[in-house]
């Protein structure tokens, strides 16, 4: 993924500080106390994941006039490609504040990948891919961030 | 405000709850805001008669992002220098996750005060769903 044009705002900010359970006003009110100190909204540890919106092919969107792999008429509309990875590992690396107003761009390279056998899951393949989200207007490197996948042989087994 | 290196010590720890019963309409909400709409977060028929799941599960990334509250409320919101977890069980609807971070060093590098922590959000059985370390720029 690419992400040429990531703009950071703060009603996209509110809305997911709200999806994750947090009410801290920095990340809704640009008019609070905690904004106003910091300069403005700014945006929760996790946020650059939103970036997927601004991604023209993210897989895990439907796109119109498109089958989508979920459930409509079937319980699959279509076969999901590269499907089967899981999120095992998140890593983010702050090397500036990331606020709303700010335009982001990222670029992203694969890294490590590497396999290991799992009681509950079968042969794991991990793959690491690194994106760098830097801002439009410096250049600068504002969120470096490392995503592991883990591929299953087949879906997690449950606990009892 | 802002937290002091004095004001730290190692083993010193901080818990809170950060998702109380999750909802599905809250699984729905981070799906939306943050782009991921893969069905087995959200789409029941999907994940359970195609994935072979017992019912959708939460992203990773929403208890990830959940467990960030206990950072930013601890350390303040622009003081972050690194986050990263394992996501090391699944995390269902009614789930209560509850994060813990435990000062594991105070350090000096760059000029900066830096505290590092060890992160782990456990949910209502008191098993891990996200487990890693943190790292939070301090005042002298």
């Amino acid at each position: 993924m690419t992400v040429e044009r990531f703009p950071v705002e703060a009603t996209h900010i509110m809305m997911f500080a709200r999806a994750i359970g947090d009410p801290n006003p920095a990340f809704s009110d640009p008019d609070s106390t905690e904004a106003r100190a910091l300069g403005g909204v700014v945006a929760p540890p996790t946020f650059v994941m939103a970036g997927s919106q601004f991604d023209p092919d993210n897989p895990l969107r439907p796109k119109s006039g498109e089958p989508w792999f979920g459930s409509g008429r079937e319980p699959s509309g279509a076969v999901r490609e590269g499907g089967g990875t899981l999120h095992a590992e998140q890593v983010f690396e702050y090397h500036q504040p990331l606020r709303a107003g700010m335009e982001l761009s990222s670029t992203q390279r694969e890294g490590a990948t590497w396999e290991k056998e799992s009681k509950r899951g079968g042969r794991l393949r991990f793959a690491e891919t690194v994106t760098e989200f830097r801002d439009v207007a410096t250049g600068e490197l504002v969120v470096t961030a490392t995503m592991v996948g883990v591929k299953t042989e087949r879906p997690v087994e449950q606990e009892a | 405000m802002a937290v002091t290196a004095n004001a730290v010590q190692v083993g010193q720890s901080r818990s809170q709850v950060v998702v109380d019963n999750l909802t599905r309409t809250q699984i729905v909400m981070y799906a939306g805001a943050s782009g991921d709409y893969n069905p087995l977060h959200s789409d029941e028929v999907y994940t359970t008669q195609v994935g072979g799941y017992p019912s959708i599960f939460a992203h990773g990334m929403l208890s990830m992002g959940a467990t960030g509250r206990l950072l930013t409320d601890w350390f303040g919101v622009d003081r972050l220098v690194r986050f990263g977890v394992r996501f090391v069980n699944q995390v269902w609807p009614g789930d209560t996750l509850t994060a813990t971070a435990t000062v594991e060093a105070i350090r000096e590098e760059d000029g900066r005060q830096l505290v590092d922590v060890a992160v782990t959000t456990t949910n209502q059985d008191g098993k891990p769903v996200v487990t890693g370390t943190a790292t939070a720029r301090v005042d002298p």
